[in-house]
């Protein structure tokens, strides 16, 4: 494991889910992001060879970090700066989920546009879309920095502010076999005897919120296509009464003018549509987590059911060693046959395998005393961060929500701006 | 080459129809219906037309129970015009009967005529009714421009004949084309007019195959096409091109509006699907199930008022569009009916050129050719410019509809309660006051992206996309 120091349980406040902000500066801000400004702030493309000596053109981000001192208030430091790609974000990212498997890890924006509705791009080198992943990778950061435990991480820091070398170190963590091994782990199924109900739950949980919000952005997907199809229809009206109005004497202005309006209608739908990717993505992100969520969970049971596989070795260990003991043969074994057919086997023979036996029941007590530790462990620490996860979930839809009202007024007050301009052009003809 | 001084005719437009009369007047043979018929309609076993045969359903309309002051209003764009004819159309009854089920509607006059026994008149009229009216309008008034009628024909499968919205629609047409008829200085005088209005048995009336033709009407009637028209006069060429792109422009608007339509229909399918997603996730929520299930109940109130404003544009706004199309139809083959006229007179004019006459003066047909021609102008003229403004009244009032209703589909959608009972004037200053802090707002926050992307001033080039909705199907290939 690497250097990740010791894991800070954030107990955060029941006030903090007023949002007040300013007001209560949460736990999380003692971390890392108190001390340093992150941002990813430009985006630039490079052409390049790549592993298999072809040109390739590829996305970098900047990332600017500059030492905040919460004392005096204008200083100012020249941030320093680092390039990205994409690919690093993400071997970061595996880093992370290896390294703390209790922690909701963060997820990153989409590599490939989905959900896209038909008139966006989707295309990964569209500037919009370029754009909000921009701003989706600063947010990825800016998760992780304010993370408690997530945010002491060495590694995290370095890919911060190491811009050379910092992909050997991880991979020098050893962390990658143990990715693999843990995507096998999640995709095997096994049974698990006493399952933790507040984990089943949360399992439970975390797929509905997978399928809600996936639907979600299909139907939001197929909304927007049809909204943007009204809009832009109208459109044609700024043409059609701009032809009218020049075999018209009287009428020929109002005409006119109010064909602006529809045209200024028909453009308009372009900036609300685009906002709307903003909550769509904010969506996604919780799309996302929903499947983080999920990963904890699994690994509580992965975790659970080695632990009970260990007690049940020991269990049958312990009967072994009752057997030998009161030479009773409970339970059907080979040895026992051959020492009814063959003779009963000499105190010597008996005595070197209460030996083996008694080993093996040491280790298997160690074993699962292991177990259970890290059981216990791994449910303190992921129970704390499934909390301060659910606080910081319902916070954040919540404001989307918010916003998306928002953004539905102001589509309203639009419309009403436009429509009332032109019935005023229209009462004039 | 002398053909006489024509007769200057006083037009017989805006002037009040007292004051001017008809130059072909003195000459009328009106056929008036002898004051027996209507005493022997009513010994005809007073078959009034308001007693349905069948069951009525009681479709009235919101229009029967339109107030006196409905009926009385005045059009104060015709100034110096008496207005002593009111008509109205309404109270829609369902008659069923053995051989069919047909609509009536309650034709109701007031008048201080003289030309009508009473000052008040109510009787049940049918679609057929009116368009006998129009017919005979147009038989006996060739040189004027007959308002239209609702369309006749309706595909039986494709829309119910029945419905409580098409028949509304064609109320409202119906009575727009009395009214306008009435207003006429010249059409309201017709007798047919008169009939239709008074008459307890039409169709007794229709049977009786009384032409109540005027002496124009008679005279226009047997005028052939055989000639050639020399030179349109500019004025009326002008009206023909303005008819004709006029008519372009409204088969555009008419496909722009259909097209609305089907996008907020499909539109509406996908919101109809969009908010119970939201409901469901407000099930598995505990903090978030209200703002959820907020943020649903918008969406549903959008759906419900988008539905009224798609229904309102299907019912008000096509039917007049396809009002106008036919009118301009009509107006088409007056103009080229004094064509005709006009080419009549220059034929005969010039046949008599030809001859060269010794008589001096211009043969009498001549004559009567010149006082046709210069008849039908006047009137026609007259009714262009009436025809002009109330076009303009028309779609003014149209397109102001339109607007209002689009306004009030946005006011019911904004003012649906806001998911999460936030105060917005709570939420805008904060995130003002956040831009001072915004390293302590929350990443992953809305207002924190909101804050963040307008910090990062990039100037995005948004290429103008071919959206493919610059509809080139709806305009013709040739914009002249």
């Amino acid at each position: 494991m690497a250097d990740s120091g010791g894991p800070e349980t954030a107990q955060l406040s029941s006030n903090d889910s007023k949002g007040e902000v300013g007001d209560v500066i949460p736990e999380e801000a003692r971390s890392l992001l108190r001390k340093m400004e992150i941002s990813v702030a430009e985006v630039e493309k490079r052409t390049g060879k790549n592993a298999v000596n072809m040109l390739e053109t590829y996305t970098v981000y900047l990332i600017e970090t500059r030492r905040v001192d919460s004392s005096a208030e204008n200083q100012n430091f020249s941030p320093d700066s680092l390039w990205r790609r994409y690919s690093e974000f993400e071997l970061l990212r595996n880093y992370l989920l290896v390294t703390y498997p209790f922690v909701i890890v963060p997820p990153l924006p989409e590599k490939r546009a989905e959900f896209v509705w038909h008139k966006l791009s989707a295309d990964n080198m569209d500037p919009d879309f370029v754009e909000r992943r921009r701003i989706g990778l600063e947010n990825f950061l800016l998760r992780v920095a304010s993370h408690p435990i997530l945010s002491n991480d060495k590694i995290f820091y370095d890919f911060l502010t190491e811009e050379n070398g910092w992909k050997e170190a991880v991979m020098e963590t050893g962390f990658q076999p143990k990715a693999d091994s843990r995507l096998k782990a999640l995709n095997a199924t096994f049974r698990v005897k006493n399952p933790d109900k507040r984990f089943t739950e949360l399992k439970h949980y975390s797929d509905e919120l997978q399928s809600v919000t996936s639907q979600l952005l299909r139907v939001r997907a197929r909304v927007a296509d049809r909204l943007y199809g009204v809009y832009k229809v109208h459109g044609n009206y700024g043409r059609v009464f701009s032809e009218w109005s020049a075999i018209e004497r009287e009428m020929g202005d109002g005409l006119q003018s109010a064909g602006h309006h529809m045209d200024a209608y028909a453009a308009s739908i372009d900036d609300i549509l685009e906002e709307e990717e903003n909550y769509a993505d904010q969506l996604k992100e919780y799309l996302f987590y929903a499947e983080a969520l999920k990963a904890v969970c699994r690994k509580h049971e992965l975790l659970q059911y080695e632990l009970e596989t260990a007690a049940q070795d020991l269990m049958s260990k312990k009967q072994q060693r009752e057997e030998l003991v009161s030479g009773t043969v409970r339970t059907f074994s080979l040895k026992g046959m051959t020492s009814k057919l063959f003779g009963q086997e000499t105190p010597e023979q008996r005595e070197a395998k209460m030996r083996v036996l008694e080993e093996q029941i040491q280790e298997g007590e160690e074993l699962v005393q292991e177990k259970k530790t890290e059981c216990d462990e791994y449910v303190r620490n992921a129970w704390s961060d499934m909390e301060r996860f659910k606080v910081q979930k319902d916070r954040d839809l919540r404001e989307a929500m918010i916003s998306y009202a928002v953004m539905q007024i102001s589509l309203c007050k639009k419309g009403i701006q436009v429509w009332t301009n032109a019935k005023e052009c229209f009462s004039k003809m | 080459m002398s053909a006489g001084t024509p007769k200057s005719l006083p037009s017989s437009g805006q002037k009040s129809i007292q004051d001017i009369s008809h130059p072909l007047s003195a000459e009328e043979s009106v056929l008036t219906p002898s004051p027996d018929v209507g005493n022997t309609t009513s010994s005809l076993g007073e078959k009034d037309l308001s007693l349905p045969n069948g069951t009525p359903v009681g479709t009235s309309s919101p229009g029967s129970s339109s107030s006196l002051l409905n009926r009385l209003q005045l059009d104060d764009d015709l100034d110096g015009e008496t207005h002593d004819l009111f008509v109205s159309v309404d109270d829609p009854k369902k008659h069923v009967s053995t051989m069919e089920t047909y609509i009536t509607y309650r034709v109701t006059t007031k008048t201080s005529r003289t030309e009508f026994d009473l000052p008040e008149y109510s009787l049940r009229r049918r679609y057929q009714d009116f368009d006998w009216l129009r017919n005979k309008l147009e038989e006996s008034q060739p040189t004027h421009l007959i308002p239209p009628l609702p369309e006749k024909f309706v595909m039986k499968g494709v829309v119910d004949r029945f419905s409580e919205e098409f028949v509304e629609t064609r109320r409202k047409a119906l009575d727009k084309f009395l009214k306008r008829v009435a207003d006429h200085p010249v059409l309201s005088f017709n007798e047919n007019f008169n009939v239709f209005l008074t008459a307890k048995d039409l169709n007794s009336y229709k049977k009786q195959g009384l032409t109540l033709l005027t002496k124009m009407g008679e005279s226009v009637k047997y005028v052939t096409g055989g000639y050639k028209l020399r030179a349109r006069p500019l004025e009326f060429a002008a009206m023909g091109d303005y008819l004709d792109i006029f008519t372009q422009k409204l088969g555009t608007i008419d496909r722009i509006a259909q097209r609305i339509i089907k996008e907020q229909s499909e539109y509406l399918v996908e919101l109809r699907e969009y908010s119970p997603v939201y409901s469901s996730w407000a099930g598995c929520e505990g903090e978030l199930q209200k703002p959820l299930e907020g943020v649903s109940s918008c969406i549903s109130s959008c759906s419900s008022a988008l539905d009224e404003l798609t229904e309102d544009m299907s019912e008000d706004f096509l039917p007049v569009l396809r009002e106008y199309v036919l009118y301009i139809e009509s107006m088409k083959n007056v103009l080229k009916k004094r064509d005709q006229v006009q080419a009549e007179y220059e034929a005969k004019l010039e046949a008599v050129v030809i001859r060269k006459d010794e008589r001096s003066g211009v043969p009498a047909d001549v004559e009567k050719c010149q006082d046709r021609v210069e008849c039908f102008n006047a009137d026609l003229k007259a009714d262009w410019d009436r025809w002009q403004n109330n076009k303009r009244q028309d779609f003014r009032q149209l397109l102001t509809g339109t607007a209002d209703r689009n306004i009030q589909y946005y006011e019911k959608v904004g003012h649906c309660e806001l998911p999460v009972g936030v105060d917005l004037s709570v939420t805008v200053p904060l995130i003002v006051s956040l831009s001072l802090h915004y390293s302590a707002l929350q990443p992953g926050s809305p207002l924190f992206h909101y804050y963040r992307r307008n910090q990062t001033s990039k100037v995005r080039q948004t290429e103008s996309r071919n959206t493919g909705y610059e509809g080139l199907s709806f305009f013709s290939q040739n914009t002249d």
